[in-house]
């Protein structure tokens, strides 16, 4: 019975597929272009980058509740930023910020600090102020903003969860030591970002 | 403190400012109803609200989640009948972006609520995205059977959503769905932000 529902199933598949269908009455104009565009931009950025993965570093190396704790509150801080820029609420210093966030969570993870909860909570929630105001704003023309956002922050969020999955490595000593030099590379790379900001 | 209230309250006003409903109904060539079912999966800004309730409610355990699995389809339906006939295109787009954020802070906060509230939340839901459905569907024109297809397309989703939360047992699932909720109320403060900056 299920072999036989295993052969139906991709035929009917199949036949879907071939069925024509008529265009959509009402195509959504850069639908598309918004999502892989906000899918595409936090990637772009290496400064972005590597501190999306220091926060998940960084929360796993700290362990629960911190583990989840960061990456949760760094998304909804993070829009709370893009929010401001989109409205027009000015913020200086943004690329400086953005470069700073890097360094300092680098030498978090080179470090393996292990502050309160709340501290570290703080720390990422205002470094990702820099990076909401600096990468939720700059949807292109003609594109939708409900689809750039919802790309850029599920993009967001994986860069936060390749960091948690390296951390894996954290249960060996080996382990623990290429994290901490991982963190020493993204605080050399935000010192980079740093220099060509000013 | 007083001018930051003034703000706050002049750009929810600016939020609630009236606009135009957009249904975006495809048009599969089946029907209405499927028109109906095509149109919540392929449409982000209602699709992502459904599932967001249907974790709060299955967060929130399995009497909360059989009374979301009844109440969000039946007020999404009424809404629409009510949207279709008094043409509520009146109702503010931006107001969505408020069901992504409270329904996703909700999710990412893991508070317990009583079934009353999950079941009053997802009426709310159900009358305010279905209003604009069925204001958007006049508007374009079709018929409103397509309310059917929406109506039965959120009934699965949420059979299946909330259904699946309610059997997680480690709190590592838990976390992830906490995490997807944090990123919806993210994707709701962005898209509240357009709103705004459109507006501007």
């Amino acid at each position: 019975m299920i072999r036989r529902s295993a052969r139906i199933l991709p035929l009917t598949v199949l036949l879907m597929l071939l069925a024509v269908t008529p265009a959509w009455a009402h195509a959504q104009k850069g639908a598309a272009a918004g999502f892989l565009n906000g899918l595409r931009h936090p990637v772009s950025g290496l400064d972005h980058v590597v501190a999306m993965i220091a926060v998940g570093l960084w929360g796993a190396q700290l362990g629960q509740p911190a583990i989840w704790v960061l990456p949760v509150t760094f998304p909804m801080v993070m829009a709370l930023g893009g929010f401001f820029g989109l409205i027009g609420v000015p913020l200086l210093g943004v690329e400086i910020g953005v470069a700073l966030s890097a360094v300092a969570l680098g030498i978090m993870v080179a470090t393996e600090s292990r502050p309160r909860l709340v501290v570290a909570g703080l720390l990422v929630a205002v470094f990702a102020v820099f990076h909401g105001h600096a990468h939720g704003t700059e949807l292109p023309e003609g594109q939708s903003g409900m689809l750039y956002s919802i790309g850029f922050v599920i993009a967001t969020g994986c860069l936060h969860g390749v960091g948690i999955l390296i951390s894996l490595v954290h249960r060996w000593r080996a382990g623990r030591t290429a994290i901490r030099i991982a963190g020493a590379a993204i605080t050399a790379t935000g010192l980079y970002f740093l220099v060509g900001a000013f | 403190m007083r001018r930051l209230r003034l703000a706050a309250l002049g750009a929810l006003g600016l939020a609630l400012l009236p606009s135009q409903a957009a249904a975006h109904l495809a048009t599969t060539g089946l029907g209405p109803v499927y028109d109906g079912i095509s149109h919540l999966l392929l449409s982000p800004d209602d699709l992502v609200p459904v599932i967001a309730m249907a974790l709060l409610a299955g967060l929130n355990g399995s009497a909360a989640g059989r009374r979301a699995l009844f109440t969000l389809p039946l007020a999404w339906i009424a809404g629409g009948l009510a949207g279709f006939s008094y043409g509520l295109q009146i109702l503010p787009g931006a107001l969505t972006a408020g069901s992504f954020l409270v329904l996703g802070a909700l999710v990412a906060s893991d508070r317990p609520l009583a079934p009353g509230l999950v079941t009053a939340l997802a009426t709310a839901l159900g009358l305010l995205h279905g209003g604009l459905n069925g204001a958007g569907i006049a508007a374009a024109g079709r018929e409103a059977l397509a309310l059917a297809g929406i109506g039965a397309a959120v009934f699965g989703i949420v059979a299946l959503a909330a259904a699946l939360v309610v059997s997680l047992r480690t709190g590592w699932q838990r976390v992830m769905i906490r995490v997807a909720g944090s990123w919806v109320a993210a994707i709701g403060l962005l898209m509240l932000g357009w709103a705004l900056r459109a507006r501007s």
